[in-house]
């Protein structure tokens, strides 16, 4: 069986301009920020980001790599506010895509089940159809007539997930208490890209952990990354919480300021210069 | 009995919207919300189910009786057993409520959270707003981007109910008969011009305005030694 292990910057290589990237996690807790961080790194850009978002969406945003967002919200958690979101919201800097979490979810699901759409009753009443003027209903074809929205898949060139373990082979474990919609991510894209704490043997994932912790399985993955502190300074509940000290460091230093002092150079660059808590 | 605060008061009006509300999830966002919810637990609802805020429902206790992660709550939300107490950044008449952003969404002069799960939640399961500080900011005559849908834009919504909107300064309902909002009751040492005044548009006011009840001394203990001892609720009212 193929061995899909690969550098970050291998997985960024692999995306390309224009690309619609998936982000899973929620909020600030598990973010792919290892694979955050090689995409900064490379040139790619004006990309469109489906994400419950956190500062994934608000580094890519910062650095000028976002064409559209297709968010629900963007919120640090003990922050709420994104401060480079709202500045980059604030000066008409990003297209924007917004509808409602259960919407977002359905799209995904749809996504992953090759289907057009799904009707949810949600939408309906609220701006969210004003501001995207593309939105369908659709009337249900039995007695009740009910009108829904038809969430349209959202479909992704390329999920970006993390997760506590993996194998070498793309099966990916969650430790903590969420999966979020990391599954769903990678079932919705035509490549995902796995990053983890650890990679481990295969029968090392259930030596002391439940089968239903296997969230992401492997006919799902293109590419396995070990990542360790892959997804600082988001949580990932339970090998690490979130590095709130750095968090506020991240809201308060200006952007080419943060950058400069933390992501000029490598992942390993990137620890040292954050220090202990990554 | 030291005297009882606004923040007390407001504690017992949120806890108030899960009265009876029998075997189903609450979900208070904000603290006065939450030690509320708590107290109805303890109280007069002790079939509603609380989380941790993340993916466990929990006891009272803390005991973890149940797990209910972000794809399953938005799944229960559609179940409609859910009541849930949202915040507002804007408010109007009809109980439409922002917190999206402010002003012109194209280009916005105040990006805020976003949508959220505002339109699945009005939609779906009843939905009360609990707003810190009554202003003509928050109470406005028309908010800058719909999130939680109002009672004029809900006419063919079958599960759509906005039961309380609380604040520092009262308690409101829809119970008009164009379900515009109306002044339900006022909390101890406000008066209705006060709210009158802190309010952007015209509301509702019956001939006589009852007062938010007070706590009963079991309940105010709860609050003050079991809920919230550390008194956060005091920090987010400012009163």
């Amino acid at each position: 069986m193929a061995d899909k292990t690969m550098s970050a910057d291998e997985v960024a290589g692999r995306l390309a301009d224009g690309m619609t990237l998936g982000i899973g996690g929620w909020g600030s807790r598990r973010k792919p920020m290892a694979l955050v961080r090689a995409v900064l790194r490379s040139g790619v850009r004006d990309l469109t980001v489906v994400s419950y978002g956190g500062p994934d969406v608000g580094m890519l945003v910062a650095a000028g790599r976002v064409r559209r967002l297709v968010v629900p919200f963007v919120t640090l958690d003990s922050i709420p506010l994104e401060p480079h979101y709202r500045a980059a919201r604030e000066r008409g800097a990003v297209e924007l895509t917004e509808i409602d979490e259960a919407m977002f979810m359905w799209g995904l699901h749809a996504a992953a089940n090759r289907l057009p759409f799904l009707p949810v009753r949600a939408g309906i009443g609220s701006d969210v159809m004003r501001v995207n003027p593309g939105l369908r209903t659709v009337t249900s074809p039995y007695d009740d007539g009910e009108t829904f929205v038809a969430v349209p898949a959202l479909r992704v060139d390329a999920a970006l997930v993390h997760v506590n373990r993996a194998d070498r082979l793309g099966n990916g474990q969650y430790l903590g208490p969420d999966p979020y919609f990391d599954d769903l991510f990678c079932e919705a894209a035509d490549t995902a890209y796995v990053s983890c704490e650890r990679i481990v043997e295969t029968a090392e994932l259930t030596k002391d952990a439940a089968p239903q912790t296997l969230l992401v399985k492997r006919h799902t993955v293109t590419g396995v990354v070990e990542a360790p502190n892959g997804a600082h300074f988001t949580s990932c509940a339970p090998d690490y919480g979130r590095d709130e000290a750095f968090q506020k460091t991240y809201a308060t230093t200006p952007w080419p300021e943060f950058a400069q002092r933390y992501l000029g150079g490598d992942e390993q660059t990137y620890r040292t210069a954050a220090g202990e808590g990554a | 009995m030291t005297q009882v605060s606004r923040a007390e008061y407001c504690v017992i009006a949120c806890a108030e919207a899960w009265r009876d509300a029998g075997e189903i999830l609450a979900s208070p966002m904000g603290v006065i919300p939450s030690v509320g919810a708590r107290l109805a637990r303890r109280t007069f609802a002790p079939d509603l189910l609380l989380t941790d805020g993340e993916a466990l429902l929990i006891g009272p206790d803390g005991a973890v009786e149940g797990w209910l992660p972000y794809r399953q709550h938005l799944a229960l939300v559609t179940g409609g057993r859910r009541h849930v107490m949202m915040g507002a950044s804007q408010i109007d008449r009809y109980g439409n409520q922002n917190i999206s952003c402010i002003g012109d969404w194209a280009r916005p002069a105040r990006q805020l959270l976003g949508v959220r799960g505002a339109p699945v939640n009005t939609l779906n399961n009843p939905t009360s707003y609990w707003v810190p500080r009554h202003s003509r900011r928050v109470f406005v005559e028309q908010v800058d981007m719909v999130c939680g849908v109002g009672y004029d834009r809900a006419a063919d919504a079958p599960h759509h109910r906005i039961p309380r909107v609380v604040s520092d300064l009262g308690v409101f309902d829809f119970a008009t008969p164009d379900h515009s909002m109306r002044l339900a009751s006022l909390h101890p040492g406000v008066s209705v011009e006060q709210v009158r005044e802190a309010t952007g548009f015209a509301l509702t006011v019956p001939d006589e305005v009852p007062y938010t009840r007070g706590p009963s001394a079991r309940e105010l203990e709860l609050i003050r030694d079991v809920i919230d001892p550390a008194d956060t609720r005091a920090r987010e009212v400012g009163h």
